[in-house]
């Protein structure tokens, strides 16, 4: 497994653990009530997983098994800077949110998942492609 | 694909139709003036959708394919694989009855039973990130 998915898919499976926190302790509170202030842990809950967890986890396993370019993954700068936006993003939005702070931070972390989108999305364009064999195949 | 890969997944598609059917049934209340408690079915159509489906998918597919943990336990721990699928499966399914029951009998009895599905999913959500850590590096 490369570096960059190795990163991408531990900061995943960590997202995954704090989702799933938040996520228990808001249901907890719905059935047992613990303080009307969970309910602030709400879109921190949303954030991480459906982000931090299951795009982040696409992001890191579709770098490492996306067709290569012979033994090369192509540029790897902007998956790098995938990963630091990514994960700055959910964090500025959902604890962002969660922290009720200003509304620009939340704009910032938006701003910051859509930067990792395209970021991703110019190394893994020109990927996806046919593999070697099949290429030859088509010629 | 080793036998929990299936049960991961055969589960997870048995979800996804229940997911479905469940948002099916919420969108169909006010056309047909079905009862509230099925509104109170909304959260429970998305978590069938986002940890019956796609969380289950991916733990079931990551236990098969993710680098080999050991010569001896190439798929890390399997007695700890089989306490995540019960731990995520009966914690859901607690879920998937006692949020939307909760709404229209008031025995603290469904409050209880809800906490105690928040602790079944979180309690397999670490048990997860714990046996896959070590399986998220290079080959
Ligand atoms: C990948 C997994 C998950 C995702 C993507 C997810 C996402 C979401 C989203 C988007 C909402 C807002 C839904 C709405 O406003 O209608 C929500 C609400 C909620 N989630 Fe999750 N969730 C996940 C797992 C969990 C787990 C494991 C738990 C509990 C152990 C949980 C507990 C809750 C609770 C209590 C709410 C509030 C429901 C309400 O409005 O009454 N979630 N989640």
């Amino acid at each position: 497994m490369p570096k960059p998915s190795i990163w991408f898919l531990r900061s995943a499976l960590i997202h995954l653990a704090l989702g799933f926190t938040f996520g228990g302790l808001l249901l907890w509170n719905k059935g047992i009530p613990i303080h009307p202030l969970m309910w602030r842990l709400l879109p921190a809950h949303m954030e991480f997983l459906l982000v931090g967890w299951t795009v982040q986890l696409a992001l890191g396993v579709a770098y490492w098994i996306l067709p290569r370019f012979y033994t090369q993954r192509g540029d790897v700068r902007p998956v790098w800077l995938a990963f630091a936006l990514i994960n700055c993003g959910v964090w500025l939005a959902g604890m962002g949110a969660t922290l009720a702070a200003p509304g620009w931070v939340i704009l910032a972390g938006r701003l910051c998942e859509a930067g990792a989108a395209g970021a991703f999305a110019v190394n893994a364009w020109p990927r996806v492609k046919p593999m070697a064999q099949e290429a030859s195949h088509l010629r | 694909m080793p036998f929990l890969t299936r049960l991961f997944v055969k589960t997870a598609l048995v979800y996804f139709i229940a997911a479905l059917l469940a948002g099916l049934l919420v969108a169909a209340r006010p056309v047909l003036a079905l009862p509230s408690i099925v509104a109170a079915l909304t959260p429970v159509y998305f978590h069938l959708l986002m940890v019956g489906w796609v969380t289950q998918l991916i733990l079931g597919v990551a236990h098969w394919m993710f680098p080999k943990f050991s010569r001896e336990e190439p798929r890390g721990h399997d007695w700890l694989t089989w306490t995540i699928f019960i731990l995520l499966n009966g914690g859901l399914l607690l879920r998937v009855f006692a949020e939307p029951i909760r709404t229209v009998n008031t025995d603290p009895l469904w409050g209880w039973l809800l906490a105690l599905s928040a602790l079944l999913q979180w309690l397999a959500a670490m048990a997860f990130v714990a046996n896959v850590w070590p399986r998220v590096r290079g080959h």
